[in-house]
């Protein structure tokens, strides 16, 4: 028998993660005891709090990076620390735009044109349940990109996945297709779950380890089954493409960023991409670093099918949020660039591009939000003829969010695009910057021509107009702009912070 | 089992066992078992209800079933971590305690939720 010892768990380290879900719990418990007048206020005010107090933890903990907590299960390295800051900052801007409650159903339950839809919607409550969703999803997405072993990596995995299907199905209006959307995202994200633990099986069985530094070990020692790890990358990689939404694993973006009520698309869009791009760097990084070889040929390919499919079927879209969604599939492919670039300068770039992308998506979905008729949103791109005559300022600032996803200079996504494509040839892979360079300029021509059709449209007389937005979503708008532009003209107070912090443990 | 032999084999033999059982007692009920059918035999067995060809009000299911189940589930998957908790409370000490208080409780809000939710209620 032997002598139990308590495990060292770190709690300062993990103190980010512990608050966002005590802050997730207590928001089920104010939903389960709180009287409905005051659960909106309560709610926000309680979400809010949660996140801005572990923003301060994480900047608290910024400087006793390169630790593993938890037993080594979690490592809380610089790369960590940034990553989990970028996915707290995107969180609040998010939160902001979930705030306005039109967006979503009172009761979600209830069959889409029944009498008991239509009361709960005449009784003027909200749906609060939300926050606290968000909330656990938060905490996913904080775990996700620091667990250092494969088991914690699905829990993070499961945890961040199971409030988003939810709450992609709790628009207000066309609900049918707010729920096919959740159905869809659910039933696709169980089966990419699988893969996913299906490739971890395997890597246990190569490495006999679950921890990434275990693997890492393995491929080094090299005495392995290499069967086994080539079924396990292949397969872990499938979860994770699923999740960043890499073609040909996309198929669910489309149809989940339309379905889905739009500021929990503005928050899933970006929050997910950076949580799930800071796992699959972590894992690419520091377990499957040594077996390059193997996987990059094949995830180059899979970088450039996506680049150019998200760009070219972008062009054919006639709905503002479908459109947005092919263009965060062509950026999955930049920043799949930055993965295979595999160095220092790929994983600084990395990490900033997340970071200005997520800003900019939160950014433009918010305007998105704001563009409506009598019956709610416009999202028919032909509706939006005109806007910027009738909303110019509105119009300018989605021009400015339309102008970072193409990589215009003086905006974060020109330093984005261009910090990646220098790592990738650094890295050596000139094919990749070539194709990336030219969808890059193929993605350009559908951003700019929705600017084209915002200002140089006649506007059609149809009762589109840009509602004045609550003082929640004119904060996230703006702060999206400031940050957007500032990334852009002053990049390198951010770009100098990033490359002395982003290193993996390993 | 003795050390030269394969480590494998006795699970082999348990595999053989069970797949054994089976078929012997899909057998034997198939040879001796009565054979008197009626009209709520044949019907497909659904929670003890009456099983409906469509769910009335628009193909809906009752919820309630599911609900339960899922309660279910979640003392289930309580007392998975309490037994061998409470096999070993002795060793884990204090550690285990707190561990274990913190566990149930948020378990109990999950409860707390359902129960002032009405999930609780059956009609």
């Amino acid at each position: 028998m032997s002598i139990f010892t308590a495990p060292v768990l770190n709690y300062s380290l993990l103190a980010p993660i512990l608050i966002v879900l005590a802050g997730a719990v207590l928001g089920v418990m104010i939903e389960a005891f709180a009287s409905k007048a005051i659960r909106p206020v309560a709610q926000l005010s309680l979400t809010l709090g949660t996140l801005i107090l572990a923003i301060a933890q994480v900047w608290r903990i910024r400087h006793q990076s390169s630790l593993t907590a938890a037993m080594g299960s979690v490592a809380i390295d610089g790369a960590a620390i940034l990553m989990q800051g970028a996915v707290l900052v995107i969180a609040i801007l998010g939160v902001l735009l979930i705030a306005d409650q039109e967006q979503f159903t009172v009761l979600a339950a209830a069959v889409p044109g029944s009498e008991e839809e239509r009361e709960s919607l005449e009784s003027g409550q909200k749906l609060t349940e939300v926050y606290p969703l968000t909330l656990f999803a938060v905490a996913g997405m904080l775990v996700f990109p620091v667990s250092n072993d494969l088991i914690s990596l699905f829990v993070a995995l499961e945890m961040l996945s199971l409030p988003l299907y939810l709450m992609a199905g709790l628009s207000r209006r066309r609900r049918l297709l707010s729920q096919e959307a959740a159905l869809k995202y659910f039933l696709l994200g169980a089966f990419s779950s699988a893969f996913f633990l299906f490739g971890a099986a395997y890597l246990y069985g190569y490495s006999g380890s679950v921890s990434l530094a275990g693997i890492r070990d393995s491929v080094v020692g090299g005495s392995g089954n290499d069967v086994f790890f080539l079924i396990g990358i292949a397969f872990l990689s499938i979860g994770l493409l699923f999740k960043v939404g890499a073609v040909p694993f996309h198929a669910w973006t489309p149809d989940v960023y339309q379905g889905a009520p739009t500021p929990v698309t503005a928050f899933m869009a970006a929050a997910t991409k950076v949580a799930a791009f800071g796992a699959m760097l972590r894992i690419f990084y520091t377990a499957f670093a040594n077996a390059y070889w193997d996987w990059r040929p094949l995830m180059t390919v899979i970088a450039i099918i996506t680049m150019l499919f998200g760009s070219f079927v972008a062009i054919a879209q006639r709905d503002i949020k479908r459109m947005l969604a092919y263009s965060s599939i062509a950026h999955a492919g930049f920043l799949l660039a930055g993965v295979i670039a595999l160095n220092k300068a790929g994983l600084d770039a990395s990490i900033f591009y997340l970071f200005a992308y997520g800003i900019a998506t939160v950014g433009a979905f918010a305007i998105v939000t704001l563009v409506r008729d009598s019956t709610g949103e416009v999202t028919d791109l032909k509706r939006w003829a005109g806007l910027g005559k009738r909303s110019p300022f509105a119009a300018s600032l989605f021009a400015t969010f339309l102008l970072a996803f193409a990589g215009i200079p003086l905006t974060s996504g020109f330093i984005g695009k261009f910090s990646i494509f220098s790592a990738a040839y650094e890295s050596g892979n000139k094919a990749i910057v070539v194709v990336g360079v030219l969808s890059s300029a193929i993605a350009a021509y559908f951003y700019i021509r929705v600017i084209v059709l915002m200002f140089f449209t006649d506007p059609a007389d149809d009762g589109t107009s840009v509602v004045i937005p609550s003082m929640l979503t004119r904060i996230t708008v703006i702060a999206a702009f400031i940050i957007t532009i500032f990334l852009g003209v002053f990049p390198a107070p951010l770009l100098n912070f990033i490359t002395s912090l982003a290193y993996f443990i390993r | 089992m003795n050390s030269t032999g394969n480590p494998y084999v006795p699970i082999l033999v348990i595999g053989a066992i069970g797949f054994g059982f089976a078929a012997f007692s899909l057998v034997a009920a198939a040879i001796t078992g009565p054979k008197r059918y009626n009209r709520a035999k044949a019907d497909p067995y659904e929670c003890g209800i009456e099983p409906s060809p469509q769910a009335a009000e628009g193909g809906r299911f009752p919820v309630k079933y599911f609900l339960t189940a899922m309660l279910f589930i979640i003392f289930d998957i309580e007392i998975v971590f309490l037994y061998p908790w409470a096999v070993t409370f002795d060793k884990l000490g204090v550690f285990g305690l707190v561990e274990m208080s913190i566990f149930i409780a948020t378990v109990f809000v999950a409860y707390a939720y359902v129960w002032r939710r009405g999930g609780l209620e059956w009609d």
